[in-house]
């Protein structure tokens, strides 16, 4: 009977938990010292929709991606499934390296850790390789094994879509 | 682009027609300049129409283009709710074993597809999920077969703050390292580690409710509260794995409580220690049993590609039937430091202690030494190999010999 009591209560005060470290909005006007330019589109066709399914291991839900650029700096909004749900992830390039990385809303039930400094500020300075790899080693953390490849992957892509912002028209 | 190649074709026959016109009057007196500019103005406001055409037609394409993407994308976000809100995955591997035995079971020489698991999970809301794991054991069930068919995990997950998630159903108890995170691609070894196996006992799941929260003032630190289904060890060799039931028809005369403390608040490190208690060991089936109380403890901590882990548990079982047996006291550890020589291959050793008979007066412990290496053909999909040898009892069943192992995961 407690029991029963006890999940009743928890139950009817079930609210939305996704935790939302940092609204999109507030993440841009603080990247932009509160200038957000209009966003643009990049398009994912041809060479790019391969590079971006090897990137992220499977195929993109969009064929376009949403960013926002001035001059050298561009920011990205970027949703990464960890293991069932989506982890929304904001970074930023400047001058094609990472200026910062941070999970804006966490959804998973495990592998919340990956939204400490102390892991998003390895991807600092990291710039895109060749091979479309990162130029540097990012420690894992312990049980958040999916998580933490799903940012690998974000900044990757950040990053290469970074640089084929250039090839567009302005 | 029909359109376009049609006006630009006028455009040409009326320069033409224009030349044309100019060579074959040549003798014929020149054109007023006022009849060029009419001609020239002419073709300005047909250039000029030209141009709209051209801009309405490219915002037309725009449109259909946008029309179309959005679409393309909605189709694929948009399938039934039951399709969009669910999951599908699931992982499995297959080992090849070669050990050498003087004991009573003989040598082991086989090939196993030691588990299947399929995968699913779905999501009613933001705050309420379903989680679900169905295993096959050794690819081959029913009447003297070896396999078995089991639900791992079947729960539900309510979320009641950012802080704190209610899990009820059957669970993966939150005991070690390997119990809740075993996909082959996330450790080292064919065969998982013998001291989570003999000793926690791994995979071990229940049926009950889980209160599972963080600490807000502490980063990293979490805790698990749980009150479950619980064993029924049995009395006559009072082994721990025994005593698992599974979540079937399972006898709940006595429940059992779960607690665990974990940390991960610095770069790298994994810090927790879980208590299980249960007040009667063998659910009342044996009145020599008493309460079992198990104590785990582990450590990983990865510093660029080298990691190292440890991990110590041990139970403690009352009442005069296990200390009857010696098997009172039971316990296991074991330590593995292991490198990652790139991204897809990496080396380990591991050293494993355990004695399900500690007390017994005589020699029970076993040990095993490990040397290894994994190569991922894919982040997902990985390939093992690794050397065993086991010390142990004189007599008893002590395998050495190498095992090699394929997994994937997929979700």
């Amino acid at each position: 009977m407690t029991l029963f009591l006890f999940l009743t209560f928890f139950i009817s005060n079930v609210v939305v938990a996704q935790e939302v470290y940092q609204t999109p909005e507030d993440f841009l006007k603080e990247a932009f010292q509160n200038t957000v330019p209009e966003p643009r589109l990049l398009w994912l066709t041809g060479e790019r929709q391969k590079v971006a399914e090897q990137i992220l291991g499977h195929k993109s839900t969009s064929l376009r991606i949403r960013y926002w650029k001035m001059g050298e700096k561009s920011a990205w909004i970027l949703d990464e499934v960890g293991k069932d749900e989506p982890i929304t992830t904001g970074v930023i390039i400047n001058q094609d390296k990472i200026e910062q990385l941070k999970v804006l809303i966490f959804r998973e039930s495990r592998g919340w850790e990956i939204k400490y400094p102390f892991f998003t500020d390895q991807f600092k300075e990291t710039q895109l390789k060749a091979d479309f790899n990162l130029n540097k080693t990012i420690d894992g953390i312990s049980g958040a094994t999916l998580s933490v490849k799903a940012l690998q992957k974000v900044a990757r892509l950040a990053l290469y879509l970074h640089q084929q912002t250039a090839l567009e028209k302005l | 682009m029909a359109f376009f190649k049609k006006k630009s074709f006028q455009l040409n026959v009326l320069t033409l027609s224009l030349l044309t016109a100019f060579n074959i009057h040549a003798a014929e007196p020149v054109p007023s300049n006022q009849k060029i500019l009419d001609l020239i103005e002419a073709q300005q406001k047909e250039l000029e129409a030209l141009k709209a055409q051209l801009k309405q037609s490219e915002q037309r394409t725009e449109q259909k283009v946008e029309a179309v993407s959005t679409m393309v994308e909605k189709q694929q976000t948009t399938s039934p709710s039951w399709v969009t809100n669910s999951r599908f995955g699931g992982y499995g591997e297959i080992h090849y074993n070669n050990l050498k035995n003087d004991g009573a079971k003989g040598d082991l020489k086989e090939i196993d597809f030691h588990r299947f698991v399929l995968y699913f999970g779905h999501h009613f809301n933001d705050s309420i999920r379903f989680h679900s794991e169905v295993e096959y054991e050794h690819s081959l069930i029913g009447e003297g077969k070896p396999g078995e068919l089991e639900i791992e995990q079947a729960y539900l997950d309510f979320d009641i703050n950012p802080n704190l998630t209610i899990r009820g159903g059957l669970f993966i108890l939150p005991i070690g390292m390997i119990n809740e995170t075993h996909e082959p691609n996330v450790f080292y070894g064919v065969e998982r580690n013998p001291v989570e196996n003999k000793i926690i006992p791994t995979t071990w799941w229940e049926g009950g409710v889980n209160i599972m929260g963080k600490v807000p003032t502490i980063a990293g630190l979490q805790y698990d509260l749980a009150l479950h289904s619980a064993l029924a060890v049995p009395k006559d060799n009072y082994t721990i794995r025994s005593g698992r039931q599974k979540v079937a028809s399972a006898k709940a005369n006595n429940l059992a409580t779960t607690a665990r403390l974990k940390y991960t608040g610095i770069k790298g490190l994994e810090l927790a220690t879980s208590l299980y208690y249960q007040n009667d060991i063998s659910q009342e089936l044996d009145p020599k049993a008493g309460s079992g109380l198990l104590w785990e403890a582990h450590a990983d901590y990865q510093i660029q590609n080298f990691k190292i882990k440890g991990l110590y548990a041990h139970w403690k079982l009352d009442g005069e039937g296990p200390k009857a047996t010696g098997k009172d006291k039971q316990y296991g550890w074991y330590i593995e430091p292991s490198y990652k020589i790139s991204d897809q291959i990496g080396v380990f050793a591991r050293y494993n202690e355990w004695d399900n008979g500690a007390a017994t007066g005589k020699e029970s412990r076993y040990r095993q030494y490990d040397v290894g290496i994994n190569y991922w053909a894919h982040p997902n999909v990985v390939i093992k190999a690794d050397y065993q040898h086991q010390n142990g009892p004189a007599g008893s069943d002590l395998y050495k010999g190498f095992n090699l192992g394929l997994g994937y995961q997929f979700f």
